[in-house]
């Protein structure tokens, strides 16, 4: 008897949560904001893993400020917003990489000069724009639910290009991020190949822009990759682990957004961060907590 | 069954050297050096601290240009080679905390033979697993390698170099600053690989070791002091010239004072 109404319960509340999370997604805005989400999540948070491994979180950073002028111009010019990022950001991503192998500047000093004076340019072209407001605002700090059928295609598009090219090129990334100079015996065309993996990580920074936004893409492409590194012992699972933080991350986040009325880029970015915590946290080996009871017991 | 050999004594490796100088920006570091290695030879690179030995390793996979001079291997000049040359740095210039297993590691030597995309073949798997067997390493297979020690690290390089059957191998200081069951397991590694008939070359600080284990010695110090049989080479006059004054020959065995390297050879290298 009060089995039955306990299982009634269950199915009730188990219905309210079904249409807590479907009732949104009745929205057209909605559906479409989801899947930017899930593919930005996949994206960032694969080519995001070599982002963490190769140290080159304030580069993506940089890049991502450093689209600020491609866009102003692309305003400008009343051409596509996404073309201008994306010119923009591989011809960054591109210079760092010719500022730093000639060797005298250091990475760090020369990423530094290149995407302030981007910025600048991007900030002194903006005030000139007098009408601005929404559009750029919206590259600023992302717009998911402004997504169009369009921008969603070219999401697609772009993310089985990179995906594509992560797969494909697999060991030669493996080789020159793990070990440069067996790249180096094995006659990989080295600079050819960091070059590559720079633009995949511009497309990658633009394609997010449209969710998270200039200021918080860096999360996006190092958040969910430490979260993974923390679990795992082998790149592929890594990648796999990451891409599934980076989903949950997005797909949560935009919810919390929904429901709450905060900024999507935001609550994706928070939810991202409240995982790598709890991980940061608890993981087996290498967490805080399991290597605090390590040291006790070997006291 | 495989065998890692196999390509090894179908092609065995000469080194011929001409005239090679070598560098970083604008200091010379070796200058013209000239010998040539045989079929299958072992040579110990002998030198003190800064005397160019890794330099010249560099210069061999083709890590360092060449300022002067050319680099024969199999009668071509270097480059025309994929990877008949495997090299294991004096101490691995990797990410340690980079998520690879030791298979993983081992199994990249095979990736110049296997290419981009295709699985590795049975015989890739087999060939991984005898390198891995050879160098005692098979208890840390799925461990990643940031939790090895740093003489079991060493083996992982060497159990690498060895899947890549190579033509020549070259090995820097493998016996500096590892334990004693790592170096025995790197001796015994290149009596198999003599076997085999792999070029090899070793740089060493160990006079006694090159004197003892090898039939070819070179002498280094920025130039070549000497190259051939360690009687013919490691005469105390010859040894002078390229550790100065810190050798002391004590009831016939040598013994080098290598605490601080010479402030001549700092500056000049800075
Ligand atoms: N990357 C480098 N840039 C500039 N100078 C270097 C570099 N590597 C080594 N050197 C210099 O070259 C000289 C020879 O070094 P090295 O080949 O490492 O000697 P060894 O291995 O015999 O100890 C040293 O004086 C060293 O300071
Ligand atoms: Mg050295």
């Amino acid at each position: 008897m009060s089995a039955a109404l306990l299982q009634i319960r269950i199915i009730r509340e188990h219905s309210q949560m079904v249409s807590l999370l479907l009732s949104p997604l009745s929205y057209s805005f909605m559906q479409r904001g989801m899947a930017a989400a899930i593919l930005v999540g996949i994206l960032c948070s694969i080519v995001g893993c070599y982002v963490v491994l190769r140290s080159m979180a304030f580069l993506g950073d940089a890049v991502a400020h450093a689209i600020l002028p491609g866009v102003a111009i692309a305003y400008l010019l009343n051409s596509s917003l996404t073309t201008g990022a994306l010119i923009a950001a591989i011809l960054v991503a591109l210079g760092i990489g010719i500022l730093t192998r000639q060797g005298n500047i250091k990475e760090d000093t020369a990423i530094g000069i290149l995407f302030t004076a981007a910025l600048a340019l991007g900030v002194a072209l903006i005030s000139t724009i007098r009408t601005y407001a929404m559009d750029l605002s919206h590259i600023l700090f992302g717009n998911i639910l402004g997504v169009t059928q369009g921008d969603l295609w070219l999401t697609a598009a772009l993310s089985v290009v990179v995906l594509g090219a992560i797969v494909i090129l697999y060991r030669p990334f493996l080789i020159i991020s793990f070990d440069p100079i067996l790249a180096a015996t094995l006659r990989l065309r080295i600079s050819l190949l960091n070059n590559l993996l720079m633009i995949l990580l511009a497309i990658t920074i633009v394609i997010a822009l449209q969710t998270v936004g200039i200021g918080l893409v860096a999360a996006m492409l190092v958040t969910p990759p430490a979260t993974a590194f923390l679990l795992t012992r082998r790149l592929v699972p890594m990648m796999f682990l990451s891409a599934m933080i980076g989903v949950f991350s997005s797909v949560a986040g935009l919810y919390f957004s929904f429901y709450w009325n905060i900024a999507s880029g935001a609550a994706i970015v928070l939810t991202a961060t409240l995982v790598f915590v709890l991980v940061f946290l608890f993981a087996p080996h290498r967490g805080l907590i399991w290597q605090k009871i390590q040291k006790r017991s070997a006291l | 069954m495989s065998n890692p050999g196999d390509s090894a004594i179908e092609h065995p490796a000469r080194l011929d050297i001409n005239h090679v100088s070598a560098g970083y920006g604008n200091i010379q570091i070796l200058k013209e050096l000239t010998f040539q290695v045989p079929h299958g030879g072992q040579v110990a690179v002998v030198g003190p601290n800064g005397a160019g030995k890794s330099t010249l390793f560099r210069v061999l996979v083709g890590l360092l240009p060449l300022k002067r001079g050319n680099i024969f291997i199999h009668g071509l000049p270097l480059g025309h080679h994929q990877d008949c040359v495997a090299y294991v740095p004096q101490r691995g210039d990797v990410d340690w905390k980079f998520p690879v297993t030791v298979r993983d590691v081992v199994m990249m030597g095979r990736y110049g033979k296997i290419g981009w995309m295709s699985r590795p073949s049975k015989q890739d798997q087999e060939i991984v697993a005898e390198s891995i067997h050879q160098l005692g390493i098979s208890k840390f297979i799925n461990k990643p390698i940031g939790e090895l020690s740093g003489g079991q690290q060493q083996r992982v390089f060497l159990a690498r170099a060895i899947a890549q059957q190579p033509h020549i191998l070259l090995m820097d200081e493998p016996f500096t600053g590892v334990d004693i069951g790592t170096q025995e397991t790197a001796l015994n590694l290149l009596e198999e690989l003599h076997k085999q008939g792999v070029t090899v070359m070793v740089s060493t600080h160990d006079l006694n070791m090159a004197a003892e284990r090898f039939k070819l010695v070179l002498l280094l110090n920025r130039t070549m002091i000497a190259f051939g049989p360690p009687s013919d080479v490691l005469t105390p006059e010859k040894i002078r010239t390229a550790f100065g004054g810190k050798v002391l020959f004590i009831n016939g065995a040598v013994v080098v004072d290598e605490c601080c390297p010479p402030a001549d050879q700092d500056n000049s290298g800075a």
